[in-house]
């Protein structure tokens, strides 16, 4: 069985032909599209470290088939940095050593990504670690996390601020 | 994984026809099925993506004032509906509490009503398990069955069924719509999930093919949404899957409870309508000692299934928590931690 995808991956329009309905989008996007930034940690919806955003939403790339997103946007974090230097959640991550060795890192920044374009966490710390309690880190770096990721949501909020000014 | 075909049909009657062959099953958001097809416990031949049928996507509200929402609808999209919100907030804390926000962002209405249990045996394929492979046995019986059901079980399987939807869904008396060959009907979700009995591998009431295209809370349903909670045990704070859990919604007139609506979850292979205990209630005053008969009379029937008599009383104790919880009314804004008994009053923080 041949079947041909068309996926907007990180801007960019891709025709992609998979020959086995099998593949995980997670799969693609390592072993085929050479995106090895979304990491297989348990390939089965637990620990997050495949999360990457599509259509806009962030999801666990390891559950979905990648036959059924045919037409879709997917956004990795090789795709998120601008021109500009890093995306303000990397930035962060970085600024708040929201992370020890990494492995998990990807599927946290992209997680938190889409927990900002949701905007159900606010300023709340116990609602941003609610929220981000889909991506589990095994250096336990989650006081970083939940700091990068408060201090995104305040430098995202003051852009937009400046930006309807 | 097996080797499977793959299939996207247009229209609802399409999938219908599909999804009859043997060997087909519907594919929504996958987080179940596909988890299950990893671990080799499901090998279908065909699968029928549904996740774009038009239509199914909808939060409709009748004429009548009920609730009509389409089964492909995402988790996400209903707990955060406002009017959801408002008007069955243990819905959408239910919804909240489940899985995580990516699952959340993908796993469908339909879908996660029919979702597997978590039976450690069912998903692991060298075990022997009557729900998997009929007549194998259950080692779930002599095994970790710590988190195993208290209600309604049976020799050949004591497995509980996982969703927290389900649990308010049947307090509040939520029916399915399901379209079939042999066209529609109406199936009261109370009933959808069989007891095991000696035929644990029957797992729903529906017949080959047929599709839930919906599932509708009735206008009456409304009335408890000033005292509604659902409140959930975990082994940690958030993202796992109830050791019990319980809905609550109360109608008051003063003092008196003139109707009460109360499910438990995790403790059988169906969310567990407690019948007895809202009869217990209902005429009476809204009382601690109250609260605590209608407790003991929901689990007057309940019997360890292994090593979990434990969750009898724990089953007890959230009904009373839940229904402290509801009398004291729906909070205002929705607890950081959803259906967290842990959750301190607002304000104060879980973590410092
Ligand atoms: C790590 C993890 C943690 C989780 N934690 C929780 C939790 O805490 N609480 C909770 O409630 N759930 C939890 N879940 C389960 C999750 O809610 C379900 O996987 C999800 O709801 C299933 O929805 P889906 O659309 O992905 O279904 P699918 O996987 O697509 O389908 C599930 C089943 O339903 C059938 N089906 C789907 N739609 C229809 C339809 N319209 N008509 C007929 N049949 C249909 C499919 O054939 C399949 O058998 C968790 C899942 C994971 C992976
Ligand atoms: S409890 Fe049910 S699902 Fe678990 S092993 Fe026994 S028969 Fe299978
Ligand atoms: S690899 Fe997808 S959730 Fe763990
Ligand atoms: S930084 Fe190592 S797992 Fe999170």
């Amino acid at each position: 069985m041949s079947l041909s995808l068309s996926l907007n991956i990180n801007g960019q329009m891709r025709a992609v032909d998979i020959d086995d309905p099998r593949i995980t989008l997670l799969d693609l996007l390592r072993e085929r599209l050479e995106l090895t930034g979304a990491k297989k940690g348990c390939d089965r919806g637990q620990c997050g470290a495949c999360t990457v955003l599509v259509d806009g939403k962030r999801i666990n790339a390891c559950l979905a088939l990648a036959v059924t997103l045919d037409g879709a946007e997917i956004t990795t974090i090789e795709g998120l940095a601008g021109e500009d230097g890093l995306h303000p959640v990397q930035a962060a991550f970085i600024h708040h050593d929201g992370f020890q060795c990494g492995f998990c890192t990807p599927g946290q920044i992209m997680s938190a990504v889409g927990l900002l374009a949701e905007g159900h966490a606010g300023d709340d710390p116990e609602r941003v670690r609610e929220q981000m309690s889909g991506n589990l880190c095994r250096c336990g770096a989650y006081r970083g996390i939940t700091e990068a990721v408060l201090d995104a949501h305040r430098t995202l909020n003051a852009t937009a601020r400046e930006d309807a000014a | 994984m097996n080797r499977f075909d793959y299939i996207r049909p247009a229209s609802v009657a399409e999938a219908v026809a599909a999804a009859t062959q043997p060997g087909s099953a519907y594919l929504a958001g996958g987080t179940n099925l596909v988890d299950l097809m990893k671990g080799g416990a499901l090998r279908p031949d065909c699968l029928v993506d549904i996740s774009r049928l038009p239509g199914l996507d909808r939060i409709e509200w009748l004429a009548d004032g009920g609730l009509r929402i389409g089964a492909l609808v995402r988790n996400a999209d209903l707990a955060h509906d406002a009017l959801v919100q408002a008007r069955f907030p243990a819905v959408s804390e239910a919804l909240l509490s489940g899985a995580s926000a990516q699952l959340r962002n993908v796993a469908t209405l339909g879908g996660n009503l029919l979702q597997q249990t978590r039976c450690p045996y069912f998903y692991d394929t060298a075990s022997a398990c009557n729900r998997r492979a009929p007549g194998s046995g259950c080692d779930a019986l002599q095994g970790e069955n710590r988190s195993h059901a208290v209600l309604g079980w049976s020799d050949h399987c004591i497995a509980t069924h996982p969703s927290d939807l389900c649990v308010p869904l049947v307090a509040l008396d939520a029916v399915i719509e399901v379209q079939g060959p042999q066209g529609s009907r109406g199936i009261p979700l109370e009933t959808l999930h069989p007891l095991p009995g000696d035929t644990p591998h029957l797992e729903t009431m529906l017949s080959p093919g047929e599709l839930i295209t919906a599932v509708r809370i009735p206008a009456e349903a409304i009335a408890v949404a000033g005292h509604a909670r659902y409140l959930k045990v975990r082994e940690r704070t958030s993202f796992a899957f109830a050791l019990v859990s319980a809905a609550a919604g109360l109608e008051l007139d003063g003092g008196v409870i003139r109707k009460a609506r109360l499910a438990l979850g995790g403790v059988a292979a169906r969310p567990w309508r407690a019948r007895v205990a809202e009869a217990a209630l209902e005429g009476g005053p809204a009382t601690a000692e109250a609260f605590a008969r209608a407790a003991e009379a929901a689990l007057a029937d309940a019997r360890p299934s292994g090593d979990n008599a434990f969750k009898i009383e724990l089953a007890r104790r959230i009904l009373i928590r839940a229904l402290q919880e509801a009398l004291a009314g729906t909070p205002e804004q929705r607890p950081a931690l959803p259906a967290s008994p842990f959750a301190p009053p607002s304000g104060a923080r879980h973590v410092a």
